[in-house]
């Protein structure tokens, strides 16, 4: 059963029932979920949820949904690797890579958009809908084809045509808009105001955004029961930077885990860094930007959550970081050269943005880090197909042994 | 008409010029304040906005063209 009660306006705190709404009618303050927290804790044990299923469903009591009727492709519990080939060259003794890259439709976003579709379809909503750059299209698709539910994707029109196709083959409508960031996202809004669709990011984003707390639960689970002392973390909106630390609080909070002294990390692209640049310039107040930026799966630059992100960083003593866009791709390289996985550019920024967390004495030796990967690699391929430069040979020996001379 | 719920942000100069009333002396646009936060060098306001479409997209331009930062409230819903 759900255990969510209310929807509450983070601003203002007045209360709404847990209806398809995102803003609070009165002031325009995000809404977030409400839960019974005294009834969860009489609930939730470790057994009880290592006795659940092997995806994020075992965290069933602490999402705002009946997870009984969950549109469930079998997200999450992915795994958390201990990276000691890339922590030997960072300086790290214990460095831990959460690869969520592995999940469904190859990205983070199959956790949100799986309570997102399971909400949808407990009020009824006929039709999922989302406008996306890449992985949110092609996991909201996803779950639509699973829910039986029909989907629109909207996208801006110069799109990679990969990008499209992944998301495409689960049978969506697919609407590609011909202008600029601003009109697809006013025109996303105004739909989902005239339409009775249930649009993930918009109508359903109090609930959507919950999906992304299995973040922190699995890591700390996977740790053994106990919160790693830094989380290195990806950012666009701030949503899931800001979910990840509510996880972890959560967990402390019904005793499940001991307390929580994470610092939580940002990173972005600076194509793309509005939170980050708030960070540097010591305001909570989240200036927009264009975004310009190789790490386009953190192309927000209008973050919904920026100030709710700034808080975290200032409540877990944490920091955000800048990360280059030349270093990006080197972030990409190290990790698939010292681990053996392949991420997206959002990956890339973490990475490049450990090395220099590790580099200024933020992140020590000996402590517990967890970096996290949210997307995998062949979403962003033309971003690496410059570093491809294959040998060629005829078919000979002798060919061979000219390129090669020492294998 | 169509309603838009935005966020207007005013730095430096601009935050003493009366753009809100400005905004609705020129266009046929009716302004709502929810919230706002404003300091010496930067200022934002939360408000709704109301008018025939297309007073609304000039009405918004307008604005944008005095140097004032204009933003969905619901922030880039592209994911």
């Amino acid at each position: 059963m759900a255990f969510a009660t209310a929807l509450k306006c983070r601003e203002c705190g007045r209360e709404y029932p847990t209806d398809p709404l995102n803003v609070c009618e009165f002031c325009f303050g995000p809404l977030e979920v409400k839960y019974d927290y005294e009834a969860i804790g009489k609930t939730i044990s470790r057994d009880r949820i290592q006795n659940g299923p092997l995806t994020m469903w075992r965290y069933e009591d602490l999402l705002p949904v009946d997870a009984a009727n969950a549109v469930d492709l079998q997200t999450g519990f992915t795994p958390l690797i201990k990276a000691t080939n890339l922590g030997r060259v960072l300086g790290l003794d214990h460095l831990y890579i959460k690869n969520d890259a592995v999940n469904p439709t190859n990205s983070f976003k199959d956790r949100v958009v799986s309570v997102a579709a399971t909400k949808a379809m407990e009020y009824e909503f006929k039709t999922l809908a989302c406008a996306s750059t890449g992985n949110l299209a092609g996991s909201v698709a996803a779950h639509a084809a699973k829910a039986g539910m029909s989907s629109y994707i909207f996208i801006p029109s110069d799109l990679e045509r990969g990008k499209v196709v992944g998301a495409a083959i689960y049978g969506p409508t697919v609407v590609a808009i011909d202008g600029s960031y601003d009109d697809v996202n006013r025109l996303c809004s105004e739909l989902a105001d005239t339409y009775p669709w249930a649009f993930v990011n918009i109508n359903m984003r109090p609930y959507y955004a919950e999906g992304s707390k299995t973040l922190g639960y699995e890591v700390a689970e996977q740790l053994g029961w106990q919160a790693p002392a830094h989380c290195v973390v990806p950012s666009a909106s701030g949503s899931m930077f800001t979910k990840i630390w509510k996880g972890l609080n959560e967990f402390e909070d019904l005793g499940l885990i001991p307390k929580v002294n994470t610092h939580m990390h940002m990173t972005q692209a600076e194509g793309c860094s509005p939170i980050a640049a708030a960070y540097e310039a010591g305001t909570t107040r989240v200036r927009p930007v264009k975004p310009n930026t190789i790490a386009k799966s953190l192309a927000i630059g209008n973050p919904a959550d920026g100030y709710y992100s700034l808080k975290v960083i200032e409540d877990s003593h944490g920091d955000a970081t800048i990360v280059p866009e030349e270093e990006v791709v080197e972030g990409i390289k190290l990790l698939a050269e010292n681990e053996g996985i392949f991420t997206e550019t959002a990956g890339g920024v973490v990475i490049s943005g450990l090395k220099r967390l590790v580099e200024r004495g933020a992140i020590k030796r000996d402590e517990v880090t967890v970096a996290y990967i949210t997307g995998n690699g062949l979403k962003t391929i033309e971003a690496v197909e410059e570093l491809v430069k294959p040998v060629h040979i005829s078919p000979t020996m002798a060919a061979f042994h000219e390129q090669i001379p020492n294998p | 008409m169509a309603k838009l719920r935005v966020t207007f942000t005013f730095v430096g100069v601009q935050v003493q010029e009366p753009v809100i009333w400005q905004l609705s002396q020129k266009f046929a646009v009716k302004t709502n304040i929810r919230r706002a936060d404003i300091k010496d060098d930067i200022g934002w306001v939360t408000l709704e906005l109301e008018g025939e479409e297309e007073v609304l997209n000039q009405g918004i331009e307008w604005v944008r063209s005095t140097g004032t930062e204009v933003e969905l409230v619901t922030g880039d819903v592209i994911g």
